[in-house]
């Protein structure tokens, strides 16, 4: 429980921080809210050379929107996305993962960008923009780019985020009034998702949206079931599809047969839900 | 006998006041072991196996010793001379127990994951930590037995000088042949399988002990967060070789143990001996996920428990065999755990032929010693799923079973087959009244439409009548049992000269509440404010005589000695007033703080006067000695027996097996209650670590015993989101065997809430043909068993697929 040493800077600015980043290439790591790097630094499973905190750059911290796009900062806290009234209309789902991460002090020190660019398979917010389509905006030394959530979660705890790049938004089409839902099976109300399941009903080209969590070794999509949708199955034969694709983890809480079985459940719940 | 409400009582017995230890507690004042500053203190770092069996080689120490801040690293060699005697295990069960010698720093073989191999003493927690990676252990991996019933069969040995892995076997069987025969000639006969699974105790604040040398006077103080103060320093002097008279143990504050402090341990040890060896303090703090190995851990048994009964489900035998995992070692207490619940495998019901057997065996785990309840829970765990499992076979509700078997309430005092007497009893209220609470009618219906509507939610109604016997003390029954201590509890009150109180307590609060309970039960008497009483403990220089705190005993054995003794002083303070008042001492009356001349109100005194009469000593009784104190040591003649029924309803999910507990009655029995805020702190708590049990803990080791679940990240403490808001009731039936009346109510909620949960879960699916399911209850257990339940030939939901 005691972390190996290691230095520590803070940036005043995220060119600061992209600088610092170049310069000390792999020693380096980003210290945002801190709340999946510290305890791994604790457990010596992460031996970062230097932290470069970026906690207090006061300008990533935003939720806003122009009607058909929500921006949201970086460094916003889960608790304020999950209170936000803007996200709560035109992006609901998101709104209300936000609020089933963790617990209330994780929600008010955790970061969105910190959790997105951790890669976790086992969160939640992933699965969201998954669902959600959305476009995550990444800073380095050659200017901004952006990457689509379905580009950025490449395998286990791994981003196509480059060493030198920073997460500085998200960028969420606007759903204001359409169905979703999000199922979250756990065993206790502050755990990861055993699978989590997120849905939007959203319409138009691309179709309904359906993400995994903890269902392989990175964020999924559950691409078997939108196709489903798409060509007019029922639920419950969409539903059927919910695992195909995936290579679910085995571990103390579920094996992996199980975990595909809760899927192809939580979607059809999901969907149910959403009004599919 | 049986009051529905504690009696209205004047003073402060009875009330509902919040706590005092709080502030201190809630803003940070108070301080913990890690929180003291000792100047100068060195820091320890333990180096432990990671393998659960393995033989230790050779130890490289270089690198270690040329970090910066590493000033020694020591071996088991390096501190052979430092032991007086091996670490201890203070209750040999049998006079042919088999214990391992047992020492701080283990030297050939390492037989579980945590085991200490080597010990950094550095400058600084950090580099302590830094170094204990650096240190390179040569070990040679051994084949491991986690499993009990594969370390029975001897097929790995783990001490080699032993022979066997089985420490003992311990019987209670007062008369085999009447049990013989019950089982013969029974209409019914419940034959069962539990498995009680190793838990975590996980308090708060994890182990923390810093030892402080006195270099030119040859004293030791040693802080530790113990339960057991008291005991620790009669250990400290047989095992460090401190001679006893020199050893202060310091309990500051200390953040909860659930029987888990109450040991004495490796690290506490190794602290004095460095302390010793370097002249200067050493101390360590227990991270939380050393905590999940190093600290020993509670339950595992496997249970074949078996009831015989008549036609109509009155039970004429029980049958208990048990396996009982000892861990690597023997620790404190280790093998009489078991035994604690040995008596109480009938429960709450009149039975007349009584057998029970265990036999305690090593493996290469953690060792295993008090977790709350300490046996308790297991019996009654058993007792309470048998007689479900006679229930459904007679076809009788779970209420009506327990109605025909009950212990009857005429014939309290109630000498038990087992060779107990429980004091008081009065069962059927405490039933009634739970059920009540639930609308137990309502639930049943409820459940039948769900079942008729083919509802994949089911709800299940499960019930946990109990007793228990706690407030450990009689010396002379424990000395039966063969523990290596006696059962009394000490306690000093005294005026002082202004008129305010001071209580030394033996026993040692670790969480609580003493300070609270002792002033009201002091003001009470005295007839005073609880703010004037202050209780003194934790610190053997302050109260050198105490028997500690375990087995819900403060209250029923240390709290009934505050009274006694706060009894000498009114004493005491009416010969000072017969004195004073010129009167006979018979005539004085002490009513409301006053001590009055029978018939003549104006002749009196406050107590307060005749407490600064005493300290003046000018004008005293002949004889009389000055100060108006007195010590009591109190040793009860028998244990307390608290009860009740517990009443769980759960609602399971089918298609995803999970199971989420909807509603929670719980009607307990202590006798009259001090604080009844506190007891109910006690029941919330304890009701919810036994419902863990049920549904959530599990110490979960793999086939070459690595604990795959060492974080409270992974082992499942449930949190408030997890539990509905408990419903609580109470009857009040005083114990005869102290003055108070009292019963301990600190393991009760433990003892009866995981068969309520379990019984509510089988009650559930009982429908679809199961019968049994392990603990813990996880979504992915109660899946495969309805799959399983599915495809078993003749299944109950065959026809609707």
């Amino acid at each position: 429980m005691i972390p190996a040493p290691f230095e520590y800077t803070r940036a005043g600015s995220v060119d600061e921080a992209i600088g610092l980043l170049a310069e000390r290439g792999d020693e380096a790591k980003l210290l945002a809210g801190g709340h999946s790097l510290l305890p791994l630094m604790k457990l010596r499973l992460a031996l970062p050379v230097v932290l470069v905190d970026i906690g207090r750059i006061g300008d990533l911290s935003f939720v806003q929107g122009d009607g058909d796009t929500v921006r949201i900062g970086a460094l916003t806290r889960h608790h304020d996305l999950a209170t936000s009234a803007l996200a709560a209309e035109q992006v609901p789902l998101l709104a209300h993962v936000a609020g089933q991460i963790g617990d209330p002090q994780v929600r008010h020190r955790g970061t969105i960008g910190g959790s997105l660019a951790h890669g976790d398979p086992a969160s939640d917010l992933p699965a969201a923009l998954l669902a959600l389509r959305a476009t995550l905006v990444a800073r380095g030394p050659g200017g901004e780019r952006q990457i689509a959530a379905d580009d950025f979660f490449i395998g286990f705890l791994e981003t196509a985020l480059a060493p030198d790049e920073i997460i500085t938004e998200v960028r969420v089409p606007a759903v204001p009034g359409v169905g979703w839902a999000f199922e979250k099976f756990n065993r206790r109300a502050q755990d990861w998702a055993i699978v989590g399941v997120t849905a939007v009903l959203t319409d138009g080209n691309a179709g309904p949206g359906v993400g995994l969590v903890n269902m392989g070794s990175q964020p999924l999509r559950a691409a078997g079931v939108e196709e489903a949708l798409r060509s007019g199955s029922s639920v419950a034969d969409a539903a059927a599809r919910a695992d195909e694709g995936t290579e679910p983890p085995d571990d103390l809480n579920a094996s992996p047969a199980y975990r595909r079985h809760l899927a192809r459940v939580l979607v059809r719940r999901a969907l149910e839900q959403a009004g599919a | 006998m049986t009051a529905t409400d504690t009696p209205a009582t004047s003073g402060a017995f009875g009330q509902r006041l919040l706590r005092k230890e709080d502030a201190r507690l809630l803003t940070g004042e108070a301080r913990f072991v890690d929180d003291l500053q000792i100047p100068g203190a060195l820091w320890l770092g333990m180096v432990r196996s990671p393998f659960a069996h393995a033989r230790i080689g050779s130890i490289d120490t270089s690198a270690a010793l040329a970090m910066d801040g590493v000033r020694q690293v020591l071996t088991a060699a390096d501190l052979a001379d430092a032991w007086a005697g091996p670490m201890p295990c203070a209750w040999p069960v049998t006079e042919d127990m088999k214990a391992p010698d047992h020492f701080p720093v283990a030297g050939d073989k390492a037989c579980y994951v945590g085991d200490i191999v080597a010990v950094v003493v550095a400058d600084s927690r950090y580099a302590a930590a830094d170094a204990v990676d650096a240190v390179v252990v040569d070990f040679e991996a051994l084949p491991a037995v986690v499993d009990l019933e594969d370390a029975a069969s001897d097929r790995v040995v783990i001490h080699d000088g032993l022979g066997t892995n089985r420490s003992y076997t311990w019987t209670l069987s007062p008369d085999p042949d009447a049990v013989e025969a019950a089982f013969a000639g029974a209409a019914h006969r419940v034959h069962e399988r539990y498995v009680q699974q190793r838990l975590i105790p996980e308090a708060m604040e994890p182990r923390g002990v810093a030892a402080v040398p006195g270099v030119y006077g040859g004293d030791m103080t040693l802080y530790s967060a113990t339960q057991i103060p008291h005991i620790l320093k009669v250990q400290i002097a047989a095992t460090c070789g401190v001679p006893e008279h020199k050893v202060r143990v310091v309990a500051p504050a200390v953040g909860g143990g659930f029987g888990s402090k109450l040991n004495v341990y490796a690290e506490e040890l190794i602290a004095v001996a460095v302390a010793r060896r370097l002249g200067v303090p050493a101390r360590w703090t227990e991270s939380r996920s050393e905590n999940a190995v190093a600290t020993i851990q509670g339950r595992g048994q496997i249970q074949q428990m078996e009831l015989a009964a008549d036609a109509e489900g009155k039970i004429t035998a029980v049958r208990a065999n048990l396996v009982a995992d000892m861990g690597a070692y023997l620790q404190l207490v280790t093998p009489g755990i078991p035994l604690l619940g040995a008596f109480l495998y009938h429960g709450v019901y009149d039975v007349p032929a009584y057998h029970f057997e265990c036999t305690g065996v090593f493996t290469n785990c953690t060792p295993t010693d008090a977790y709350r309840g300490a046996g308790r829970p297991e019996a009654t765990y058993a007792v309470e799923r048998a007689i479900e499992a006679l229930a459904r076979q007679v076809g009788v509700d779970s209420a009506e079973i327990r109605r025909r078997n009950y212990i009857a309430t005429d014939k309290f005092p109630y000498n038990s087959i087992a060779g107990l007497t429980y004091d008081s009893g009065d069962y059927e209220p405490a039933l009634d009244r739970a059920l009540a609470l639930v609308d137990y009618p309502a639930l049943k219906a409820e459940q039948q439409r769900r079942r008729e509507a083919g509802e994949t939610k089911h709800l299940g109604i499960g019930l946990s009548s109990y007793v228990e016997m706690c407030g450990l003390a009689p010396s002379r029954v424990l000395a039966s049992l063969n523990f290596g201590a006696g059962g009394w509890e000490a306690a000093t009150v005294r005026m002082l000269p202004t008129g305010t109180v001071q209580v030394v307590s033996g026993s040692t609060p670790h969480g609580q509440g003493h300070e609270t309970c002792w002033s009201q039960i002091v003001a009470d008497k005295l007839g005073i404010d609880p703010a004037d009483v202050e209780v003194l403990h934790s610190d053997t220089a302050v109260s050198p005589y105490g028997m500690d705190t375990y087995g819900s005993r403060s209250l029923p054995v240390g709290g009934v000695a505050v009274g006694m003794a706060t009894d000498k002083i009114i004493d005491k303070a009416k010969a000072i007033a017969a004195h004073q008042l010129e009167a006979a001492e018979d005539d004085i009356e002490f009513v409301g703080g006053e001590l009055r001349v029978r018939g003549t109100p104006s002749r009196a005194m406050p107590i307060q006067a005749t407490a600064f009469e005493a300290f003046t000593a000018h004008n005293l009784p002949d004889g009389m000695e000055p100060n108006l104190a007195a010590q009591v040591v109190y040793d009860p003649p028998n244990f307390v027996f608290p009860f009740g029924t517990h009443v769980a309803v759960v609602e399971v999910d089918e298609e995803t097996g999970a199971v989420r507990l909807v509603d929670y009655a719980a009607v307990d029995d202590c006798g009259p209650q001090v604080n009844p805020m506190i007891v109910e702190g006690q029941l919330h708590g304890g009701i919810v670590q036994g419902v863990a049990q049920a549904l959530w803990e599990e110490a979960a080791y793999d086939a070459d015993g690595n604990l795959r679940n060492a974080s409270l990240m992974d082992y499942l403490v449930p949190s408030a989101a997890e539990v509905p808001s408990i419903k609580l009731d109470h009857t009040v039936t005083p114990s005869p065997t102290n003055e108070l009346g009292v019963k301990g109510i600190g393991e009760a909620g433990t003892i009866g809430s995981a068969p309520a949960v379990m019984n509510a879960l089988i009650d559930a699916l009982a429908p679809l043909g199961i019968t049994e399911l392990e603990m813990p209850a996880r979504p992915e257990r109660v899946w495969s068993a309805i799959q399983d339940a599915r495809r078993a030939p003749g299944a109950a939901g065959e026809e609707g697929q």
